[in-house]
């Protein structure tokens, strides 16, 4: 007995106990838990100036904005993206939600939660300086990469947009080209970006008018700054009284023009 | 007693003291294999694992709801989670003797190196093993399955069990002996027989 035991040492039964491995939990599980304490993803179905759209959220936020042919394909494409099953929404939407989904320019925007926990810090921080764009006005994608302290990271913000969980809500459609041309859109193409900004009295129409002249910002001598072009959400009255064009940040410096302390356009860099 | 809170901060633990609902899936995700494994080593039934696992996730959120965020942040996640686990099991089995019962398929790894033969006989020794431990009484078990097992580290069974080091350390020591001896009679019992 006891020579036998002595060669059955701990590191064998360590070996022998680890050796029944781990068991994968049951798809169910999650899913289960989530809905039990209240984490779970539902969604309404609303009216936004493109169609039908999906909303889905739960406790952590607005997790969700798509247009999707049909509530199973929406469904598909929510448990494609976040790994967790959405279950259509009883109750009706609140108030605040469904106007702001139906009208786009509203101070509740920036109120709401959004759950950004499957995106990166960088893509969150695009998202978030997205977020401050006001009602009404455009900047382009060097701004964001300016204002988020990764001023060469332009083509990044680009991509980060393009993956906005939450398009509508957070308006990355008010994020254009840095020549000032509208550019894509990923709930639609640059066709839907239009209709959006239109809706929002941004005139994407005299955005690209100036655009297609070369014209970034527009100076504003008495004040003694500059501006991009739809500073102040009304384009059409800097346009009438700013009466000073300007194609870059150089031309701006010559005629000893700052840049405006609300829309924050480039300073020529030293 | 060996506290559950002690340590180097625990990122996970971190981000649920700062956003409870927004971290709180991760949770479940890291730790749910985990949490079903050793459910299901404690109530030998996938159903029933799946039952233990889901409520002590459930309990877990409610409790961290309730903590204040000092306390979510300096939380051994590990052990407290393990602890939760095996009380929900305890107090859904109490006196029904059901905690810890041997698995069939306790042969998940093979060491490769072996000849088949090897092979089938340690299969065979581990199944006997999942018996033997079975048939410990539950103060060795719990700890022979945590520490061999579950892998966790002899203060985290400590912390999990609620006890101090030294009792954990040695219920481990005895829980080893008493498996030595089991196998020993087990192996003659068998020479006997062949």
């Amino acid at each position: 007995m006891t020579r036998q035991s002595k060669r059955i040492g701990q590191a064998f039964l360590a070996r022998q106990l680890a050796g029944a491995g781990r068991y994968r939990a049951p798809a169910t599980l999650l899913p289960a838990v989530l809905r039990r304490v209240g984490l779970a993803d539902t969604y309404w179905r609303l009216s936004s100036p493109l169609g039908p759209v999906y909303v889905a959220h739960s406790k952590a936020g607005i997790s969700m904005v798509s247009r999707a042919s049909s509530p199973a394909d929406f469904e598909r494409a929510f448990a494609r993206r976040h790994g967790r099953p959405v279950a259509r929404e009883r109750g009706v939407a609140p108030s605040s939600i469904a106007a702001l989904v139906r009208r786009l320019t509203s101070p509740e925007r920036r109120k709401l939660h959004y759950d950004l926990r499957s995106l990166s810090e960088f893509e969150r921080a695009v998202l978030l300086k997205a977020l401050e764009i006001p009602d009404g006005e455009v900047r382009p994608y060097g701004w964001i990469a300016r204002e988020i302290g990764h001023p060469d990271a332009v083509r990044a913000v680009g991509t980060a947009l393009a993956k906005n969980p939450v398009p509508l809500l957070i308006p990355c459609h008010r994020v254009v080209r840095s020549d000032g041309t509208i550019g894509r859109y990923s709930m639609g193409g640059s066709r839907a970006k239009r209709t959006l900004l239109s809706l929002e009295g941004a005139h994407p129409e005299t955005i690209e008018r100036l655009a297609s002249r070369g014209i970034r910002y527009l100076g504003n001598p008495e004040g003694g700054y500059y501006c991009y072009p739809t500073c102040g959400g009304d384009i059409e009255r800097v346009v009438r009284e700013y009466r000073l064009p300007l194609h870059d940040e150089r031309e701006a410096h010559s005629a000893g023009l700052a840049p405006c302390g609300s829309c924050r356009p480039p300073a020529l860099a030293a | 007693m060996v506290e559950i809170g002690r340590g180097a901060p625990d990122p996970l633990a971190e981000a649920l003291a700062r956003d409870l609902d927004g971290a709180f899936e991760s949770v479940v995700r890291e730790y749910q294999d985990r949490l079903y494994s050793f459910a299901l080593r404690l109530t030998g039934r996938p159903e029933d694992a799946e039952d233990v696992a889901q409520d002590s996730f459930v309990r877990a959120y409610r409790a961290l709801q309730s903590y204040g965020a000092e306390r979510v942040r300096s939380l051994a996640l590990k052990a407290w989670l393990y602890r939760i686990t095996l009380n929900v099991a305890r107090n859904r089995f109490r006196g029904k003797k059901r905690l810890f019962v041997p698995l069939e398929n306790w042969n998940a790894s093979d060491d490769p190196s072996d000849r088949p033969d090897a092979r089938a006989e340690r299969r065979r020794e581990r199944a006997d093993l999942a018996t033997l431990v079975a048939g410990l009484p539950e103060r060795y078990k719990s700890a022979i399955v945590l520490r061999y097992v579950e892998g966790l580290r002899v203060e985290e069974v400590a912390a999990v069990l609620k006890q101090p080091l030294g009792t954990t350390k040695s219920n481990l020591h005895r829980a080893v002996n008493a498996l030595r001896d089991a196998i020993s009679e087990s192996r003659r019992n068998r020479r006997q027989a062949s």
